[in-house]
């Protein structure tokens, strides 16, 4: 399905293929016509160069809209719609203490408008689904990208269809239907949902926001580099942790930082990209462990259900940028995951989802391996909030029952162990 | 009852915009052999020395022939087959 070409003005001047090469207007597409390769948007370079500055970008609104000029599209009211990005870069040295390094930050993205990433791409892929045309626009999800265009389909208006696995979190279900949204529960994996929105998107006149609108979409995923390098005073870390699913931000998170050292807006190299996936899906892991340049489909199963993506459509870059970056792609077990959790929770505050959980475990096993440098600037992207995958750690943790009296506090809290009669599981 | 081939809106503009073509059972190859014949180069589009290209996914009765034979993988009567490109989701 084609719309029509969206004058889209800035810096983007249309879409390329990274397979081919062929090029294509900035259109509603995302497959190369000829050889199925992606599409990417392709800016104008020199343009870039002689417009973006850091002076100009600290002028920019206060969220994701400030990186306008490296981005495909921009509304014209920045304030328009969800506010995303510029999450909190926190310091983290009481995690970095636990795994013996100094400098670690947690590039929180919990701190989004539906709490998680997928904010960012779905701002950017809306824009241009508008821009394009279209007045409907859907997904499919593992549950993160299902808020999100729920959320931001209602905030601006328009008419949307998300498709999600009917074995999704609770949560997530309910907090995409509250959007008004029409959420249609298939009965299969992601990988099933994918597959069917890939057949609805060619019949319908819909913008598929990661489907037919991918190559825009895809974008937003940058600024998660723009946005780091700029809180840590346009320099940039050593070393990121980033998860893997169909491997789209940790290709763009790639793409983010090479621009700024292009641009010229940073100085450097581009930090090692370590990728993170859970054993229960791990076929990019596996593709790297193996020492192989594809990916093999594996069947999901993992309680990190966010990043179970069987058939991974960005698989294939997301080796060549572990190569090219120096860093590596390690899967960890579910056990390792919910210890991810609670570290991260005990030692900065922050409650991830099962994503962060792994993100949080491959920096341990990569701490704990000696494989980090102890003065490493290390950043842990954590994509999404606990509070969306309450099942997977409620049974970890419990709540002491007391009465309502000083007698029953005292026998239930004296000495260091809480007397097993007290001790209640959450779940 | 032949085998349903349903083909992405890219390979539409080689098949006079036909969104699904029946072929005679057999493998995945074959079926591709019989879309090249009556469309000629239709092969070229999919396949690369001899393998599916690796942005192609071809889907037998909704499932990834890549969990199966790939090219290889057998089809019988009145199963559905499936072309879409790879690059989608996430």
């Amino acid at each position: 399905m084609s719309g029509s070409d969206g004058a889209f003005g800035g810096c983007a001047i249309g879409l390329r293929c990274k397979e081919c090469g062929h090029r294509t207007g900035l259109v509603a597409a995302y497959v190369c016509e000829f050889c199925f390769g992606p599409l990417e948007v392709e800016y104008d370079r020199e343009r870039l160069k002689a417009t973006v500055s850091r002076e100009r970008i600290s002028q920019g609104p206060l969220n994701l809209w400030r990186y306008r000029d490296l981005l495909p599209c921009a509304p014209d009211d920045p304030a328009s719609g969800l506010s995303t990005g510029l999450t909190p870069l926190v310091r983290a040295p009481r995690l970095a203490a636990a795994l013996g390094l100094r400098n670690v930050w947690v590039k929180n993205e919990t701190a989004n408008p539906t709490h998680s990433f997928k904010d960012r791409v779905v701002s950017v892929a809306l824009q241009a689904a508008q821009q394009l045309g279209f007045s409907t626009v859907a997904c499919a999800s593992t549950g993160n990208l299902a808020n999100a265009v729920a959320a931001h389909a209602s905030a601006l208006g328009l008419e949307s269809y998300v498709f999600v696995p009917s074995n999704l979190e609770e949560q997530k279900i309910v907090a995409t239907a509250v959007f008004d949204t029409t959420l249609l529960a298939v009965a299969g994996t992601y990988d099933d949902v994918n597959r069917l929105c890939g057949e609805l998107a060619a019949d319908r006149p819909w913008a598929f926001v990661n489907v037919n609108v991918r190559p825009y979409y895809s974008e937003g995923s940058k600024t998660l580099a723009y946005e780091v390098a700029e809180q840590l005073g346009w320099t940039l870390p050593d070393r990121c942790i980033v998860p893997i699913a169909s491997g789209s931000l940790y290709t763009k998170i790639h793409t983010g930082y090479r621009d700024l050292i292009e641009l010229g807006l940073c100085d450097g190299a581009v930090p090692i990209l370590n990728g993170a996936q859970a054993d229960g899906c791990s076929p990019v892991a596996t593709a790297w462990r193996e020492g192989r340049d594809f990916v093999s489909p594996v069947y999901p199963d993992t309680i990190a259900k966010s990043l179970a993506i069987g058939n991974p459509a960005d698989g294939v870059f997301a080796l060549d940028a572990a190569r090219a970056t120096g860093g590596s792609v390690t899967s960890v077990t579910d056990k390792e995951i919910i210890a991810g959790i609670q570290l991260l929770a005990e030692t900065t505050g922050v409650f991830t989802e099962t994503a962060g959980g792994v993100t949080t475990a491959v920096l341990r096993r990569l701490a704990d391996a000696g494989e980090i440098g102890i003065d490493e600037r290390v950043v842990l992207y954590i994509t999404g909030d606990g509070l969306k995958t309450l099942d997977a750690i409620a049974p970890h943790v419990a709540a002491i029952q007391i009465d309502a009296d000083v007698a029953s506090f005292e026998a239930a809290t004296i000495g260091d162990h809480v007397p097993a009669e007290f001790v209640t599981a959450v779940a | 009852m032949p085998v349903t081939v349903k083909i992405p809106s890219p390979l539409r503009t080689l098949t006079e915009g036909a969104a699904t073509v029946a072929c005679e059972p057999g493998t995945v190859g074959d079926l591709i052999d019989q879309l090249e014949e009556t469309y000629p180069g239709f092969r070229d589009r999919v396949c690369q020395d001899g393998e599916l290209r690796r942005f192609v996914n071809v889907f037998v009765s909704g499932e990834d022939v890549r969990f199966g034979d790939g090219i290889a993988t057998v089809t019988t009567d009145g199963q559905e087959v499936t072309i879409l490109p790879a690059v989608a989701g996430g």
